[in-house]
């Protein structure tokens, strides 16, 4: 199957990982999945300065998702929407089964996401980049959180949706994924399929995480290890 | 007063800052236009380690009633909490709605967009160019990069296909947006009884005074903004008008 843009069905658009692309934030990463980006900056562990904020026997984990009035062909208005409030939830729970939380009693992680260009998949990308935001913070992890949708166009299994591919899929199920512990720390899915698929969907996801994963760590290597220097553009 | 203030304040009675500038000097600036092909018109700015970025998007609507015949310009500016430890989300504060509503003036009044060339047809439709202006990094000196991302944007935009009453965003003629002029923005802080360009966020934090002055092509004045809680002399405003013009034609060859 030739899908719009050439790509084999198992195959991800082009993918570009940096990390510590910000001064100010005490870490950051842009990831770039073929047009749609996604910038992220953490701050934290930090102090609470409101009172009824603290959690007396853990950290308390925020995540703001936004996308930028001009990311898009019809302009978005500035502010939070009844959409960017779920995404940034759900990006929370996705990437907090990985933080030691419990470390850091009335203290506070901040993750903050803009995207600065859509065009598909843009809460994957926003926790992709957040997670690797969160390593080059030095937060303490147990594993990097990896993030795709997958969907069904005539009869195969594709990855990483985009365009109009949105409309022919039987579904788009993104997940988001902890490789070493196998876990599953996102799901949702628009569509109607039976399970059989839903589960091969599922599993192509899982496959094109772990192909992402590797540019996660390789991003964080080449800042940390190779002591790169990376910028946004 | 931090003990970080206290030394910005003690180098500043040497004419000295803690980067080694002089006063009148500005950090590199970096301009990257057409970072968002999504936008009609993007720049990537860079002030030193200050980063901000602004996109372009047009749109077609009806005109106000008293304008009939002119489109519209808006510019928009958002402190995000993304930029520095001390700005925190949810409404934008007072320091964020002024620092847009500065960059807007110096853009609108300085009359830098042919308005009226931007009417399709009268009483009816005329193109509204938003320009929406993020900070990304705040190593001080927000105002400024804005302003010059602002502008860039302005610089690099094409107007979208416009065709049956729809645009289509996935085409651009190479029609530009109609700017006569290119507004720079200078900002000065006060620190002690010394005058210092393009202050670093420490500097901000330290000085007592600040004024940004918007400048023409042609060496007008096209917007003025005093914050802070202390006054100028006119001696000192002088200084900054005439050192602002001067800086300005240096930066908008840049643009």
């Amino acid at each position: 199957m030739k899908r719009i843009d050439g790509r084999k069905p198992e195959e991800l658009r082009q993918l570009v990982v940096k990390a510590g692309v910000l001064e100010r934030a005490q870490g950051s990463a842009l990831v770039k999945l073929g047009r749609t980006t996604a910038l992220a900056a953490v701050y934290g562990p930090k102090r609470l300065f409101s009172k009824h904020q603290q959690i007396p026997n853990k950290g308390l984990l925020e995540a703001h998702y936004v996308m930028l009035p001009f990311s898009t062909d019809d302009r978005i208005r500035p502010g939070t929407s009844r959409r960017s409030t779920e995404i940034s939830k759900v990006m929370r729970l996705a990437l907090e089964p990985v933080l030691f939380l419990e470390e850091f009693p009335r203290a506070g992680i901040e993750i903050h996401v803009a995207i600065l260009q859509a065009e598909a998949g843009t809460r994957t990308a926003a926790i992709n980049a957040a997670s690797v935001a969160l390593a080059d913070a030095g937060i303490p992890m147990k594993d990097l959180v990896v993030s795709v949708s997958a969907g069904k166009i005539d009869g195969e299994y594709v990855l990483d949706l985009v365009g109009k591919e949105e409309e022919m899929t039987e579904c788009d199920l993104p997940i988001a994924y902890i490789p070493r512990e196998k876990k599953i720390s996102l799901l949702q899915m628009d569509g109607d399929m039976p399970l059989k698929d839903v589960k091969g969907v599922m599993n192509l996801a899982i496959k094109g995480c772990e192909i992402i994963y590797e540019k996660q760590k390789q991003a964080l290597k080449e800042r940390w290890i190779d002591q790169v220097k990376t910028t946004i553009v | 007063m931090t003990t970080k203030s206290d030394y910005i304040v003690d180098l500043a009675k040497r004419s000295l800052r803690t980067d080694r500038r002089k006063e009148d000097e500005f950090r590199k600036i970096e301009i990257q236009k057409g970072v968002i092909e999504k936008a009609e018109g993007s720049a990537l700015v860079r002030i030193g380690s200050t980063q901000v970025m602004a996109g372009v998007k047009m749109e077609v609507k009806a005109p106000f009633e008293d304008t009939p015949n002119e489109g519209v310009l808006i510019v928009g500016a958002e402190l995000s909490p993304m930029a520095s430890p001390k700005f925190r989300s949810g409404p934008p504060g007072e320091d964020a709605v002024e620092l847009a509503r500065v960059v807007d003036r110096s853009i609108r009044e300085s009359h830098s967009i042919d308005v009226e060339k931007l009417c399709i047809t009268e009483k009816e439709k005329v193109w509204i160019v938003n320009v929406d202006i993020y900070m990304l990094d705040d190593g001080g000196n927000l105002l400024d990069a804005g302003a010059i991302a602002a502008v860039s944007a302005l610089l690099d935009a094409r107007m979208p296909k416009y065709e049956d009453g729809k645009v289509i965003y996935a085409e651009k003629t190479k029609t530009k947006v109609p700017l006569t002029c290119k507004p720079v923005a200078i900002s000065h802080v006060k620190i002690g009884d010394y005058l210092f360009v393009d202050p670093l966020s420490e500097e901000e934090e330290a000085s007592t005074a600040k004024l940004t002055v918007g400048t023409k092509d042609n060496g007008n004045i096209c917007a003025l903004q005093k914050s802070g809680v202390d006054p100028f002399t006119l001696k000192q405003l002088d200084q900054m008008f005439e050192k602002s013009i001067e800086l300005g034609k240096q930066i908008r060859k840049l643009l």
